[in-house]
């Protein structure tokens, strides 16, 4: 089974300053699956996002994501100090200095991995469609010389890129609004569009941050149905953090329950839905109430 | 903030009294105390009339924004609309008609033009082309660059030094300006470009004072605060002198059998930038369609989304600054060729504020109104002599004014539309 | 050698403390509403030229000892360039607050290049000077040579200290001091606990200008002669100095200029004067490559 894992977190740590914002997390995401992080507010749910995606860079522990056929160490390609050893064997050295320079959190999404933001980061002032089109910016032709001679290579990626585009705008709902602002949408449209736009950049997994945050009820339903597509008919693995009880138990596979930086439990709705633990978490924490 | 309509005479008068003492405070010493070695003459006139200004002016602008019209346009520009809008699919630019009657002006120019005429528009040209450059680093890639015209003397001191240390002319130096520019620009924005914030800014303002001390202080390489020569420069050999300057060389009078034309050198100057003026225009056109333009917009709303959707921002950026550079370089070839001697006065701060003021009156971001803009800034100073004195102070007061006023420029920006596809399959 | 490294070190201290007294604007400036005040340079620019006006009003009115002619000249300095600094905010950046990011940077340097022409056109391009008020000189023997500390010098730096004790006394033990730190740290939530974020930021304005205004009466004796131009690059320099201590650092802008001041003497006295400026503009591409976070400041980390 342990081949079906696309992505792998060991022992991962996180401090700030003096803070443990995460402490000894280790959970595997299965190929194909709905998964959801859920704990109370400050268990560190956005942290392990932000590590997992690249933002951070973990104080210790791996991220092991395997997708588009190859295995990527995520602390690896955002650049990790130099060892001593590295200064001996030069191969090493110019990696780790590859890494420096070049690497970051862009190289984590072009390994197949993307994700949303829990407040929204669309380019604004951007159309629609142009939002999208900047997500395929690593699968049109970037090359200077076609773009301004206007060469049909370069036409044809970009009507590939075009079709793409609307194709996920229709699953999103969109097209309609495909010739608006990004920033004329409405909150709701404005979270679908985030997720069309993760979609463009052709990932194997994508992390939603609370996807259904101040949508309301019939929204959220439409949210759910679009997140059981891209795994039904797109392949794809979802890995989301939400606060949205009723939503997490209805379309999640498999549930990761942190508190206080801590993984506490792990397993299915039911599982989590009567785990004691879970529940002293969330009652003993007094801020949010089980659904 | 009363609810009434009525407009409020008291207020307006205490507004009026408080900006009278202000300006009192703030222009009494430097205006009306004017310094003689280490003693001073008073100037009580111009500061009377300095503080009457303002007082009036805050007077006008109190009564304005108790009125109906002006508390609208208060309130516009607290809203944060931004007045970007898309065009509709396949929506063709008014530039397709501009460009043609552009075109023609530009053939007919050199035959009535005189020699100032002449050298004039060259200098207007050229700031169009440095306006470009920055237009596409400040405009497109949100990267203020202070010192641009770093980049230019790299082009004007290359060519410059290159005839005098390998003997490359005008053309060799036109493709290797460029590239030394963008390398220069590479080597600069590299480690800046990584970092958030407004760095850059300061870090190239440095930049472009370093390249001026460097051309000033290295005499035994550049001739310092004397300048160097330029080459004239030459059609397949032929030069434009009344008598060739290099043996073997003829000057192209001869050689085409006519009499000598002293604007010849300038009207081949002219053709040659004008038509390099349009090929950067296209170029710059395209690449607000190309993935690497949308990049750049992309960066500038946010850099944290772009992360994430793979594109690296340190390389994105640095393409649009490399580009800018190259423009400038290029520009500086041209501005040495045309002067025909060069020394660091050239290439002080003020040349990049200036090309900054250009952008900012032309709307960030808008090509057509650099153009208009960079013809405005510096053809208006040369026919209106008498106000030589004040030029740097208007740039200066329109940059805060077009800043509060309208953020964008005086153009919108308009975005392209698409054509609406429905059940495409990727 | 050593007379030379003992001397320079006396001037790289004069010339360090000026820079973290301009510094301290650009410092607090940037911790309070993160942009580049370009128009600091100008207003230290300004601060010169009033202390030469003051000096030769009061001289006119027939005041001539040293101390209260200082102290007049001072105080009229400091007032005035206050003025400035609050009018330059009140006009160029509080209508941009919610603008876009370049806004208020281009408008700041529109700001600067207004502040230069007007002094240009309203005094003249030509230099200006003041007369030495403070004459004699502490002679040390050292080896075979011998090193020299002014009396101008050794006000410089002793004012200096005292300048920038008294504003850390503000900033640490005043209620005003403790409404500037609390709108660094968080300008929203001071604004909800009942903070006007509004004044507190103008407040930082006028002080960032009065330390200027210190900074550019104390250069002003020191060297004798300025121009139009003195802004400009003494305000780079103190902008390195800010951003060498760590931008939005207090002790940090203070050290900063030291260290700045002492480096670019050491530079001047024992390589080449010529590529001082040169050398000062280096350091801050260096600093920003190696450690951003400057001597005193935090790291970045970007929220997401």
């Amino acid at each position: 089974m342990s081949n079906d894992v696309i992505l792998s977190v060991e022992h991962l740590m996180m401090q700030f300053g003096g803070i443990k914002a995460l402490n000894d997390v280790s959970f595997n995401i299965q190929r194909g699956t709905i998964s959801a992080l859920i704990g109370p507010n400050g268990a560190g749910k956005t942290t392990v996002f932000n590590c997992l995606t690249g933002f951070y860079k973990a104080t210790d522990g791996d991220i092991t994501l395997d997708a588009q056929a190859k295995l990527t160490s995520v602390g690896k390609i955002m650049g990790e100090p130099f060892q001593v050893t590295d200064f001996v064997s030069p191969p090493k050295f110019f990696s780790r200095l590859f890494y420096k320079m070049f690497g970051g959190t862009h190289l984590v999404n072009r390994a197949g991995l993307a994700r949303t933001f829990q407040n929204i980061r669309l380019f604004k002032e951007m159309s629609v469609v142009e939002n999208l089109l900047v997500a395929q910016h690593m699968w049109v032709n970037r090359s200077m010389l076609a773009g301004i001679l206007n060469l049909p290579g370069y036409r044809r990626a970009e009507e590939k890129a075009l079709d793409t585009a609307f194709y996920w705008l229709e699953v999103v709902d969109l097209v309609d609004c495909a010739n608006r602002l990004a920033g004329e949408l409405s909150y709701g449209q404005q979270r679908r569009l985030e997720i069309a736009r993760a979609m463009c950049t052709r990932p194997e997994i994508v992390c939603l941050d609370e996807p259904a945050a101040g949508l309301n009820p019939a929204e959220t339903e439409a949210l759910s149905g679009i997140i059981r597509r891209l795994r039904e008919e797109h392949k794809i693995t979802v890995l989301l953090i939400e606060h949205d009880m009723g939503m997490v138990m209805s379309i999640s596979d498999h549930i990761i329950v942190l508190d206080h930086g801590a993984l506490i439990a792990e397993g299915n709705p039911d599982e989590i839905r009567n785990n004691p633990k879970v529940i002293a978490a969330y009652l003993g924490a007094d801020e949010e109430e089980v659904a | 903030m009363s609810a009434s309509n009525s407009i409020d005479i008291k207020r307006c008068l205490i507004d009026t009294v408080l900006a009278g003492l202000i300006s009192l405070i703030v222009f009494g010493p430097i205006v009306g105390i004017v310094l003689q070695g280490y003693s001073f003459d008073l100037h009580p006139q111009r500061l009377a009339i300095l503080v009457g200004i303002v007082m009036a002016g805050r007077f006008c602008l109190s009564l304005f924004l108790q009125t109906a019209y002006g508390r609208k346009l208060a309130h516009s520009m607290q809203s944060k609309d931004s007045g970007v809008h898309v065009l509709p699919a396949g929506h063709k630019s008014a530039l397709r008609f501009v460009i043609p009657v552009l075109i023609l002006l530009a053939v007919c120019f050199p035959f009535f033009a005189n020699k100032y005429l002449l050298s004039v528009v060259i200098l207007g040209l050229i700031y169009v082309l440095l306006g470009l450059g920055l237009n596409i680093v400040v405009g497109l890639a949100g990267l203020l660059d202070l010192g641009f015209v770093g980049f230019y003397a790299i082009g004007a001191y290359g060519l410059g030094l290159g005839f005098e240390y390998l003997g490359l002319g005008f053309w060799a130096m036109i493709p290797l300006a460029m590239i030394l520019a963008a390398f220069a620009g590479a080597l600069l924005g590299f480690p800046v470009l990584r970092m958030h914030g407004d760095y850059l800014a300061i870090v190239t303002l440095g930049f472009g004072e370093i390249i001026r001390l460097v051309l000033n202080n290295w005499v035994s390489l550049t001739n310092g605060p004397n300048g160097i020569p330029i080459p004239g420069p030459t059609l397949f050999g032929l030069e434009f002198g009344r008598r060739a300057k290099e043996e073997g060389h003829i000057p192209i009078h001869e050689w085409l059998g006519v009499s000598y034309n002293p604007n010849a050198e300038l009207i081949f100057t002219f053709v040659v930038l004008f038509i390099v003026v349009m090929a950067v225009l296209y170029v710059k056109h395209r690449l607000t369609h190309m993935p690497v333009g949308r990049a750049w917009e992309a960066l500038r709303e946010d850099e944290i989304a772009c992360r994430a959707m793979g594109l690296n921002h340190v390389l994105v950026k640095l393409s649009a600054f490399m580009i800018g550079a190259s423009i400038a370089g290029l520009a500086g070839v041209f501005f040495a060729t045309k002067q025909g001697f060069i020394d660091p006065s050239s290439f002080t701060f003020f040349e990049s504020a200036l090309i900054l003021a250009i952008i900012v009156l032309g709307g960030l971001g808008s090509t057509l109104g650099v153009v208009i803009a960079a013809f405005v800034l510096t053809v208006a100073p040369e026919l209106l002599r008498s106000f030589a004195e004040y030029r740097v102070l208007m740039f200066g007061i329109l940059m805060v004014l077009m800043m509060i006023w309208r953020p964008r420029g005086l153009v919108r920006i308009s975005r392209n539309g698409y054509a609406i596809r429905k059940g495409v399959k990727p | 050698m050593d007379g030379i490294f003992l001397q320079q070190l006396i001037n790289g201290l004069t010339l360090g403390s000026v820079y973290g007294l301009i510094a301290i604007g650009y410092t607090m400036v940037y911790g309070i509403i993160g942009m580049i005040n370009f128009a600091h340079g100008d207003v230290y620019m300004v601060s010169a030229y009033l202390t030469a006006i003051g000096l030769a009003v009061l001289t006119f009115f027939g005041l001539e000892s040293f101390p209260f002619l200082i102290l007049g000249t001072l105080i009229f300095t400091i007032v005035v360039t206050g003025v400035y600094g609050w009018t330059i905010e009140r006009i160029a950046y509080k209508p941009l607050r919610n603008s876009t990011r370049l806004a208020p940077l281009i408008s700041a340097i529109g700001m600067s290049l207004i502040l230069q022409n007007y002094v240009q056109v309203s005094q003249g391009a030509r230099q200006q000077g003041v007369p030495t008020l403070l004459e004699g000189v502490i002679k040390f023997h050292v080896g075979t040579g011998y090193v020299q500390l002014t009396y101008t010098k050794l006000f410089i730096i002793i004012v200096s200290l005292v300048g920038m004790g008294v504003l850390t006394y503000i900033i640490q033990n005043t209620k005003l001091g403790r409404m500037c730190r609390a709108t660094q740290q968080d300008r929203k939530m001071a604004s909800i606990l009942g903070i006007n974020t509004d004044r507190v930021i103008s407040y930082v304005f006028v002080i960032g200008a009065c330390m200027a205004a210190l900074a550019g009466m104390l250069i002003t004796m020191n060297y004798g002669t300025f121009d139009f131009y003195a802004g400009f690059i003494i305000g780079i320099k103190a902008f390195t100095a800010a951003v060498l201590g760590g931008i939005g650092s207090l002790p940090g802008a203070m050290l900063g200029g030291l260290i700045l001041g002492v480096a670019e003497a050491q530079f001047a006295g024992l390589v080449n004067s010529d590529f001082k400026d040169v050398f000062s503009f280096s350091l801050l591409v260096l600093i920003l490559i190696f450690r951003p976070q400057g001597l005193m400041g935090k790291p970045h980390v970007a929220k997401v």
